[in-house]
């Protein structure tokens, strides 16, 4: 099924049910684009109607709002919500935290306010609702070990949902020492995904990575693209990118369904 | 003659202390105004459950049980500091208990249970900081006054929970003897184990002896409260204020300026709802504490330098600057000269120093990844991203210094709406090679 623009459905005289909105990430970093395919075809298999708005889709300005810049942040939170309201977009799922945490919390005080899911929490909500249907395929002794995104966790307080997905999967689920609320960030936050570190005598996410290798996983499962980044860079520096793979909770959850 | 000195002297202490408290409140009140969410409601049950229960103190569990039992001890004991109070009014001894009845005994064994737990918790606590030297007490900020501070509250109450067990030992000998006006009252059940070491003085030496613990303890609690306004130790107080106020709302979520909102507007050519960008000029974030809001000082006063914010701080671990304790004592510092102007003159004016700058360095700020971990560490819901975003925002909106890679990514932004200098026309690349 190709992906419709809000655009193009405007034009059929439709409306999705819901948009999904991409995120920088996901748009342009070749790794984070399999996010937004798992997660497309996750929302085929639940007969989602969804849209993207593709071109007209900007950065929400989270980087610029955490790196002082409050002109820039506006200016591009406005014309967002002006695009977003020219849809008539109700709701919407993004695959970012980042996205998630700017649009819930940060467009309504700018006169934009809609309902945000973050897609794990959209995907739990498809299983519940007995769209999303995950086939009966046993157990899977598989380590995965999630890893919580510092805007979904404890920005918003959500820790279950991308739990949820992982044991529906069937993967045997450790938590690392420092989870959920006290989870060590991954160092790419506050804009410090774009400028290089302070001088320190570690970087963060080498910290964060080694934690989670300690459990020795299959896989670091994340929710944020930006964690991603971080954590695939940590596996690396500690030689093990052969043995541990870093994916999305969505990429998981479309393998075991046979998607991928 | 000793109870018109006592008089003066409760009634001196006190006067010294309110204006003290209000002059703090003048210092806080510099802040800018805020609006903070959240109704009554639900803001007395954060108190209640933060401050009153110390829920978040739990996380430690050493720590919390110590500290509920100086906290439960200090309630319980100034039942027995108001009969201090009362008796060096009058010049009665022990007023109380004929009113009280059998509920004196009740009294006088809690408060004694209490002194002991209390001192052990005191010992706990100095052990804690200067022999375990568990690591948050011993990170950079904490050098010269803070450590001494700290050492100085715990040492008070040790020598405050020993006048009164010396007090109520010399007071038992007394009654015991039939010794006026030391009538049988009361039940010590910790006291009653120094008797011995009073025994054999005389009833003249031991009036004495109890006479001048009475007078430590009540003359150090006065001074202790004197203290306060000037310690870590103001949390006892502000920990209250500090968890009504601290907002409620998602932790990720940080505020809009509004003055910003009516020139982005203008620019855009949008309606501007809220009269327009003119008017008086305001700075743009924060470069000295008079431009963070009265919530941001309101916490650096509640702050008692537990350090568990910097414990978690994952620049702070990798060895960065940055500690959002020192965030939280410098913005304190600074406000303490500034309190010191309003003392001396009566009014504040600019003296050329700043928070940002003479006691926080762009270095730190930009070190922070705004995860929040060091605003969910903290017991009484202190937030030091707030202070760290406003500083972020005067550097950059206002100074125009931010990192040569921060520049790039505002410029990619402005340009491609992306923080990658990658097209917008590309956006919805990452689908075509969908099946």
């Amino acid at each position: 099924m190709a992906v419709r623009t809000l655009s193009v459905w405007a034009a059929a005289g439709e409306k999705p049910e819901i948009l999904y909105w991409v995120g920088c990430a996901a748009s342009f970093d070749d790794r984070a684009q399999k996010i937004a395919r798992a997660f497309a075809k996750l929302l085929d298999a639940a007969g989602v109607k969804w849209g993207i708005l593709g071109t007209e889709e900007a950065c929400t300005g989270d980087p610029a709002k955490r790196a002082g810049n409050d002109f820039l942040f506006q200016m591009l939170a406005l014309q967002n919500i002006q695009v977003l309201q020219t849809y008539e977009v109700k709701e919407i799922v993004a695959t970012c935290p980042h996205c998630f945490n700017t649009l819930k919390n940060e467009y309504p005080q700018l006169g934009g306010t809609f309902k945000v899911w973050h897609h794990t929490q959209y995907l739990s909500h498809l299983i519940q609702s007995g769209r999303l249907k995950l086939p009966d395929n046993g157990s899977w002794e598989e380590k995965v070990v999630f890893h919580d995104p510092c805007y979904l966790g404890r920005g918003n307080g959500e820790y279950d949902a991308p739990r949820f997905l992982l044991k529906k999967t069937g993967a045997q689920l450790e938590e690392p020492e420092r989870h959920k609320d006290f989870a060590l960030c991954c160092g790419a936050g506050g804009a410090q995904m774009f400028k290089e570190p302070e001088p320190g005598h570690k970087d963060i996410n080498i910290e964060r990575t080694e934690e989670l290798l300690r459990l020795s996983p299959k896989r670091i499962a994340v929710g944020c693209p930006f964690c991603m980044t971080m954590l695939t860079d940590g596996v690396k520096h500690a030689g093990k990118q052969t043995e541990v793979r870093v994916q999305d909770v969505a990429e998981i959850l479309a393998e075991r369904l046979g998607l991928l | 003659m000793a109870q018109i000195i006592f008089g003066l002297v409760l009634v001196g202490a006190i006067a010294i202390f309110v204006y003290h408290v209000r002059l703090l409140r003048k210092t806080i009140l510099l802040g800018k105004e805020v609006e903070i969410p959240g109704a009554p409601a639900q803001r007395w049950a954060q108190m209640f459950r933060v401050a009153v229960f110390q829920q978040k103190m739990m996380d430690k569990p050493i720590a919390s049980a110590a500290h509920w039992v100086i906290y439960v001890g200090f309630l319980v004991i100034n039942l027995e500091v108001l009969e201090i109070i009362l008796d060096g009014l009058t010049g009665g001894h022990r007023l109380l208990a004929p009113y009280l009845g059998g509920l004196y005994d009740v009294m006088t064994v809690s408060a004694e249970v209490f002194l002991g737990l209390v001192f052990v918790a005191a010992v706990v606590f100095l052990w804690r900081r200067n022999i375990a030297k568990v690591p948050r007490f011993h990170s950079a900020e904490m050098k010269g006054w803070p450590p001494l501070d700290a050492n100085i509250i715990l040492w008070t109450e040790i020598v405050l929970v020993v006048a009164l067990l010396i007090m109520n030992a010399a007071d038992q000998l007394l009654q015991a003897r039939h010794v006026a006006p030391y009538e049988a009252v009361g039940t010590f059940p910790l006291s009653q184990w120094l008797m011995p070491i009073f025994s054999s003085l005389s009833d003249e030496t031991l009036i004495i002896v109890e006479r001048a613990a009475w007078w430590v303890h009540i003359l150090g609690i006065l001074a202790f409260l004197n203290y306060i306004p000037f310690s870590k130790h103001l949390h006892i107080f502000l920990a209250f204020p500090n968890t009504y106020y601290a907002p409620i709302e998602p932790a990720g979520k940080l505020s809009s300026l509004p003055q910003v909102t009516a020139v982005v507007k203008e620019a855009l050519g949008m309606p501007v709802e809220n009269g327009s960008s003119d008017g008086a000029p305001q700075t743009l974030g924060a470069k000295d504490v008079t431009d963070l809001t009265w919530k941001n000082l309101l916490d650096a006063y509640a702050c008692t330098e537990c350090g568990r914010c910097t414990a978690v701080c994952p620049a702070n671990l990798t060895g960065k600057k940055l500690s959002p304790r020192k965030i939280m004592m410098d913005t304190r510092d600074r406000l303490e000269e500034i309190k010191y102007a309003l003392h001396k003159t009566g009014k504040w004016e600019s003296d050329g120093k700043s928070l940002l700058g003479d006691y926080i360095t762009p270095e730190e700020i930009w070190a922070c990844t705004t995860c929040n971990a060091c605003v969910r560490a903290c017991p009484v819901l202190i937030n030091p991203v707030s202070i760290i975003t406003q500083l972020r925002q005067y550097l950059v909106m206002e100074a125009s210094q931010a990192p040569e890679t921060i520049n790039v990514l505002f410029v990619n932004m402005e340009n491609n709406g992306s923080p990658w200098a990658f097209p917008s026309a590309d956006r919805a690349k990452w689908a075509e090679t969908l099946a």
